[in-house]
């Protein structure tokens, strides 16, 4: 099981964080910091597994992360899921939010977060992974956003009138 | 009515607050808006609602509080437009779980999309349900859930299955209506469907043997879908790097695992298809890589032929030597799954793992230690050892403990003679000594003790090693008692197996002082060096003078366990010389599992009273009342208890005499009012001692100007860590009514690191005829207490 998905930036701002188990707030900002503070110290050529640190459950979990250009990618998961196969799966989620943005970087990910969720929560549901293929969460992203631009499109129309 | 034109667009306030220079420009803005936000929830505006939750989303993720924004998921949640739901639901997951009183509520609107939404609000709603639905939601949703995996949206199913996993999970007892479906879900071509439905068969079985039993019918078909992934070519839709859905194959594979396990029928079915996944996957690339481990993991799990096991350890093997680290850390995560069922595959690979001790990636080398640690056995355990010797001198911090204890209980098993035990020992104590279990001086005396031969050879290797280091405790401990017990072989004789050594009595004696004096050592430590020094007083052929005059001035020493032992030593030499000898005789061999010994290391480090032998009082109440004063938390404190006396303030009063402490002199600190209660009243006075600059003194006055009796009073205290209480008995536990004797109450507080002193008091006692209960902390404490 996928405990948490995180992303933050060099200097250890967050840009995405998402639970699937229930911490409080503060729990929740003081995992982020923590694990900033493993991953930032790794150098560049060692393996991309740590041991995951005092908050987010001890011994039995894992951070796996990937190192983007100026983000880390963190996925903090149990002794169930393959290691390899979540590095895989890192690498799916940059790919489609590349597709759903266009050559993504940070700053896209600052001004819609909103829509990383989203596209997150076609990927990774429960903290299981739900779906890899990259064209069906592309094209269901497209139709989701479709159906918000029709509504607002409805709701413009009577003030028009005026 | 349009949104107020002071509060801006979710891109506007990002643009914002990425502008602002400093925290505290970032965290203006934010309390602004977050203003503006509060004030559009309470004025009801439905059409912009959505935007400003999104805004509100966006300040939670950088750490500020949002819960004023938990209605407002449910109403956009319980809104007719997507746009409202689609925010909501995610305000939902992320403010809303659980632990939240609104959670509940999201219930009924869950339960209305579910039924009548389109496809992509079922979506949310299930997405929802799976990442924080509680026991309660999912009993109630059950059958909703249920209903839409026979929907005949592929796209909702494999939302509904994976739902389906969650409710298992938080009630258990739902595996019976997510059972039957699972057979014709295995006939789904989607992918996703697959996933989920393994996840599904996966969770069911590991939760019961009756599941379990069930599912295994199922084999040839999974060994069908996986053989057709894995020989179909390359299909552009779920391939990853060439390799076909890597994801549903390591599923399929995990799942195959928990069937064929312990099961011969299962796994002779599978037996063909793991072979040939072995062998055939392409390993240039991670998600091959990815496949094959779990090919291996699962052959070496199930009941498979021997030669596939063989192929299979072989594989992880080659893994250790592939340049890519994370080949190498899941290959050393493998081999320490298997190396307590295949032992002799994985002692093969032995020396791969000693190598990867010296990995600079920190990963790594746990790993290796881990394995290292368990591959050690009676006939490689020397070299072992010598590889994990080195790997402790150079290892990173974090790793020595485990290192150091991993060493010493390696020695226990394996030690192939007694005096490489010691070796071992001694050369682990100063390498990492202040790394090592509290209880590796008592394992050390203890083996000492026992070997007889070696007491000559232990005591001279421990003198070389305590002259040239004081400063690893448990190193300093051990030697000191070392040195206690059998000084006489130091001095006289030769031993064989070490060079000579010729030492003075004085030297000993100097030695022995630099313990006791150095401010290295723990109080622990003096107490070792003191009653060391004490068992010399027989066992050397000298005059006792020196020995005499150290214990003397240790008399009036600051530490109490100190004072009392030198206290006790004087005696000795005083008035009951005649049965010292016969006192200081060497200690008869201790019992192992000296429980007394190991349950005080256990319980306080800092004041740890390893003595040898002699059983010393257990304080059963202490620990229950720190477990009461957990309470006590905020700076947490190390809260003490009177001392286990006579309650009548008679011998307490006493007791108090007979202590060598100097009556508080008057001091100029003013008085403190601290606590007051329907004509209870608590007063504290302070004193600094002149000759010690370090310690203050507390009296606690409790008088009552009520009515009525306060009875049963007792006053607890807690200090930060960096101090040392001790409260002394009080005078009585009665407050008398109308003014009368007031209780006292002595607090003695030593204060090493000048720190600023806070104090939590907790109150109990009867008044009225009710029981009340106080804590506080007490403001306004004069400077002149601590400074």
């Amino acid at each position: 099981m996928i405990k948490a998905i995180l992303i933050f930036n060099n200097h250890g701002k967050p840009r995405l964080s998402k639970f699937y188990q229930p911490y409080s707030e503060d729990t929740q900002q003081q995992i982020i910091r923590e694990t900033f503070h493993l991953v930032s110290k790794r150098d560049e050529n060692v393996c991309n597994f740590l041991e995951g640190g005092l908050l987010i459950g001890g011994s039995d979990n894992k951070l796996i992360y990937r190192h983007y250009a100026t983000l880390y990618f963190v996925f903090c998961v149990d002794s169930s899921e393959s290691e390899l196969g979540i590095l895989d799966l890192i690498q799916v989620f940059v790919e489609t939010l590349d597709k759903c943005f266009e050559n993504v970087c940070e700053l896209d990910l600052i001004f819609h977060v909103d829509k990383v969720h989203n596209i997150l929560a076609e990927m990774v549901m429960g903290g299981m992974v739900l779906e890899t293929n990259m064209n069906e969460i592309v094209t269901q992203i497209e139709a989701q956003n479709k159906l918000e631009k029709s509504e607002t499109f409805i709701f413009q129309s009577p003030r028009q009138d005026r | 009515m349009v949104a107020s034109s002071s509060s801006l667009k979710l891109q506007d306030l990002i643009q914002e607050i990425r502008e602002a220079k400093t925290q505290a420009q970032e965290r203006e803005v934010i309390q602004k808006e977050c203003a503006h936000i509060r004030a559009s929830f309470r004025d009801g505006d439905p059409l912009h609602r959505h935007r400003q939750l999104a805004k509100l989303l966006y300040v939670h993720l950088l750490g500020y509080p949002a819960h004023f924004g938990q209605m407002e998921c449910l109403k956009l949640i319980a809104s007719p437009r997507f746009t409202d739901k689609r925010v909501g639901y995610l305000g939902a997951m992320l403010l809303l779980d659980e632990r939240q009183d609104a959670h509940l509520l999201i219930t009924n609107s869950i339960k209305t999309d579910l039924s009548q939404g389109i496809q992509a609000v079922q979506g949310l709603a299930l997405c929802t349900l799976s990442a924080t639905g509680s026991a309660e939601m999912c009993r109630d949703l059950a059958t909703e859930v249920e209903k839409l995996l026979l929907q005949p949206s592929a796209y909702v199913r494999k939302k509904a299955v994976l739902t389906a996993v969650h409710m298992i999970r938080k009630v258990p007892e739902l595996s019976d209506i997510f059972l039957p479906p699972c057979a014709q879900l295995l006939h789904e071509h989607h992918h996703g469907i697959l996933l989920g439905t393994i996840t599904l068969i996966t969770e069911l079985c590991e939760r019961s043997p009756a599941a379990l039993k069930h599912f295994r019918k199922m084999v040839p078909q999974l060994v069908h879908i996986l053989r057709t992934l894995v020989t179909t070519g390359y299909s552009k839709e779920h391939s990853i790097s060439g390799v076909s859905d890597p994801f549903l194959q390591v599923q399929i594979l995990r799942l195959l695992r928990i069937l064929g396990r312990n099961h011969e029928e299962s796994s002779e079915t599978m037996n063909d298809l793991l072979a040939q996944v072995a062998t055939n996957t392409d390993t240039s690339r991670n998600a091959g890589n990815a496949v094959l481990f779990e090919t291996v993991l699962t052959i070496m799990d199930i009941r498979s032929a021997a030669g596939l096991r063989v192929l299979a350890v072989n594989i992880l093997g080659r893994f250790l030597l592939n340049t890519d680290r994370n080949i190498r850390y899941v290959a050393l995560t493998s081999l320490l799954r298997l190396v307590q069922s295949d032992h002799s595959a994985v002692q093969r690979h032995r020396p791969t793992v000693v190598e990867c001790l010296r990995e600079p990636d920190g990963s790594l080398s746990r790993r290796a230690l881990e394995l290292s640690l368990a591959l050690v056995n009676s006939s490689n355990v020397q070299a072992m050892i010598q590889e994990l010797q080195g790997f402790l001198e150079s290892c990173p911090p974090d790793l020595q403990a485990d290192c150091a204890s991993g060493i010493l209980l390696a020695a226990e098993r394996f030690a192939p003679t007694k005096r490489w035990h010691i070796d071992t020992t001694l050369r682990v104590l100063t390498t990492a000594g202040t790394h090592v279990r509290d209880d590796a001086v008592a394992s050390l005396t203890q083996l000492i003790g026992g070997a007889q031969e070696l007491h000559a050879y232990s005591v001279r290797r421990l003198y070389s090693a305590l002259a040239e280091d004081l400063s690893q405790q448990p190193l300093v401990q051990a030697a000191t008692w070392c040195i206690g017990e059998y000084g006489d072989l130091l001095l006289e004789g030769s031993c064989e197996e070490t060079e000579p050594l010729q030492v003075e009595e004085e030297e000993v004696l100097a030695l022995l002082e630099r313990v006791l004096q150095s401010h290295m050592s723990l109080p622990a430590t003096r107490g070792y060096a003191l009653t060391a020094l004490v068992k010399l007083s027989t066992r050397l052929r000298g005059d006792n003078n020196r020995i005499r005059q150290v214990v003397s001035i240790y008399r009036s020493c600051l530490d109490v366990e100190l004072q009392q032992r030198a206290v006790e030593y004087n005696t000795l030499f005083q008035k009951y010389d005649h049965v010292r000898a016969a006192i200081l005789e060497k200690i008869p061999l201790v019992e192992r599992g000296g429980s007394q010994v190991d349950e005080e290391a256990k319980e306080s480090k800092e004041t740890a009273q390893l003595s040898e032998a002699a059983p010393v009082p257990t304080e059963p109440q202490a620990s229950k009342l720190l477990d009461l004063l957990d309470l006590l938390d905020g700076p947490s404190g190390d809260a003490q208890h009177p001392r286990p006396l006579d309650p009548t303030p008679g011998s307490a009063l006493i007791h108090l005499l007979n202590l060598p402490c100097a009556p508080p002199p008057p001091a100029p600190i003013p008085n403190l009012k601290v606590f007051e209660r329907e004509g209870l009243q608590l007063d504290l006075s302070f004193v600094r001692p002149p000759g010690t600059p370090t310690l203050l003194l507390i009296t606690v006055t409790a008088t009552n100007t009520s009515g009525g009796d306060v009875t049963h009073f007792i006053c607890q205290a807690a200090v930060p860590k960096s101090f040392q209480l001790q409260l002394q008995a009080p005078s009585g536990d009665t407050v008398p009514a109308q003014g009368g004797l007031p209780m006292t109450q002595l607090l003695r507080i030593l204060n090493p690191k000048k720190a600023p002193l806070r104090l939590k008091l907790r109150l109990t006692y009867n008044h009225f005829g009710q029981s009340v209960q106080e804590i506080f902390e007490v403001n306004n404490l004069p400077v002149e207490a601590w400074q």
